[in-house]
């Protein structure tokens, strides 16, 4: 599962990761823009969430039942095999790291296992890759513009994106919840 | 065919082109980044293809067998990347304030500055040892596979519009000297000064196919290494290992580690925070 957000991105993530149970097994890949000497999200999510939160690290395996956030200032990738790698590549839309770059290396490992979702955000980062992964197969799901915190990011998503479902931040962590127990 | 299946399509075809374009490369010109982790590359690929303007990867493929001017430009695409003076300034004060003093101790040093790319980091080192006055009795190796990035590491000229960050990283680097001294400004562009670079032998090497060259007291191998999948990056870090002296040091970028890696015991972690690394006995 690959989630992506920039402005608002805490809130939002703060009502669905902390809803997801102990026993949850599929694992969590995400970027949220922050400034190259930005916060501590990992440190945050830690303490709210019951499964385990880490900063991704470049080579490491993607383990069920834990939260990957991308290191500031590094894309976040996922190889064919399934593991993570970091990249220092260009930013991509001024980001870095960037959604685009997540959700594409996710969708070719993943295919249409994958889950894809775009939450609340200014730019349009995240719209190409929501693309990427629709047409591998996989599931898209976007934020309400309505109720996001920032609309640019799921409205671009959703206008790039036809097949991507709409919902609400409750909706999305029922289907979170929904998609592991299928 | 409907349009998704013909997306899915083309993407295992894909699959099957950027493999053997990576071959070629190798076959022809001993370029190889066949072991480089496959999701940057690609990315890297589908920029080169988009901007050369070709169709497939199998056209651009006939291209770089063909046309030896194609490798200087895919090498552009495939290996450089653009990196700071004094990049992560935490990391240069850790070597000024812990590694500097043993390596003060030694009569003469070498340091490899391996994958330097435009030379940010090479020149970073030899204003640091300037400061410490270790520069006139240290040799610097910097090495790259790619002759444009080696070319412009010895030229040591920068868009001046980047000095503002590199002054702000020295200084917090704990700089002793005004990044000032080192270059002349002009026609838009910072000139560094060449004795600098008159302790620095820039040279050709590559850490997937080459063997080492020499013993060093320091190697600086940073951001490189996260381009390549793991088994690349055990070699790599064999190649290390082996130049490096007992108590020889080696600096990793800030999210590299050796904790993956099947060499890991033949290191200690110095200042684990800045990926600072001292060899052992073993």
């Amino acid at each position: 599962m690959a989630i992506g957000a920039s402005a608002g991105a805490i809130q939002a993530l703060s009502r669905i990761l902390p809803e997801l149970p102990e026993q949850y097994r599929i694992p969590i890949l995400i970027v949220v823009h922050v400034p190259a000497d930005g916060s501590d999200l990992p440190q945050l999510f830690r303490t709210k969430c019951r499964l385990a939160v880490k900063e991704a690290e470049d080579k490491e395996p993607i383990l069920p039942g834990t939260i990957y956030f991308a290191p500031p200032d590094y894309h976040l990738l996922v190889e064919p095999d399934r593991t993570i790698s970091l990249s220092l590549d260009a930013p991509v839309l001024y980001s870095r790291p960037s959604i685009d770059v997540l959700f594409e290396s996710a969708a070719d490992a993943y295919g249409a296992d994958l889950t894809g979702i775009i939450l609340t955000g200014a730019n349009e980062d995240g719209a190409d890759g929501l693309v990427a992964v629709a047409q591998a197969g996989g599931v898209a799901l976007v934020e309400d513009p309505a109720e996001a915190f920032a609309k640019a990011m799921p409205s671009g998503a959703l206008a790039r994106c036809p097949q991507a479902t709409r919902l609400s931040l409750d909706a999305i962590t029922a289907r979170l919840l929904a998609i592991e127990a299928s | 065919m409907d349009a998704t299946l013909g997306d899915a399509v083309s993407e295992a075809i894909e699959d099957i082109e950027i493999p053997l374009l990576l071959e070629a490369l190798y076959r022809r010109y001993h370029y190889d980044f066949r072991h480089y982790a496959r999701a940057s590359i690609k990315r890297r690929l589908h920029q080169a293809r988009e901007q050369l303007g070709f169709a497939s990867f199998s056209a651009m493929q006939d291209a770089i067998l063909q046309d030896p001017a194609m490798v200087p430009r895919m090498l552009n695409y495939l290996t450089v990347q653009v990196s700071d003076m004094f990049r992560d300034p935490s990391y240069f004060r850790a070597i000024r304030e812990t590694v500097i003093p043993h390596l003060r101790t030694y009569p003469s040093l070498k340091m490899w500055i391996a994958g330097c790319s435009n030379g940010e980091e090479v020149h970073s080192f030899a204003i640091l040892l300037r400061e410490e006055g270790l520069l006139d009795r240290t040799m610097l190796y910097a090495t790259d596979i790619n002759p444009a990035a080696l070319a412009a590491a010895s030229a040591g000229v920068y868009p001046l519009d980047r000095i503002k960050a590199f002054t702000t990283n020295h200084q917090r680097s704990g700089g002793k000297s005004s990044l000032s001294d080192y270059y002349t400004a002009a026609y838009g562009r910072a000139v560094f000064d060449k004795s600098l670079r008159s302790r620095v032998v820039f040279s050709d090497h590559s850490l997937v196919t080459d063997a080492v060259f020499a013993e060093c007291q320091l190697i600086s191998c940073r951001n490189v290494m996260i381009y390549f999948d793991r088994p690349l990056q055990d070699r790599a870090i064999g190649l290390f290992r082996d130049s490096l002296p007992r108590r020889g040091f080696l600096g990793l970028g800030s999210k590299e580690s050796l904790r993956f890696s099947e060499h890991n015991r033949a290191f200690t972690e110095f200042v684990s925070d800045e990926r600072i690394y001292q060899r052992n006995d073993q």
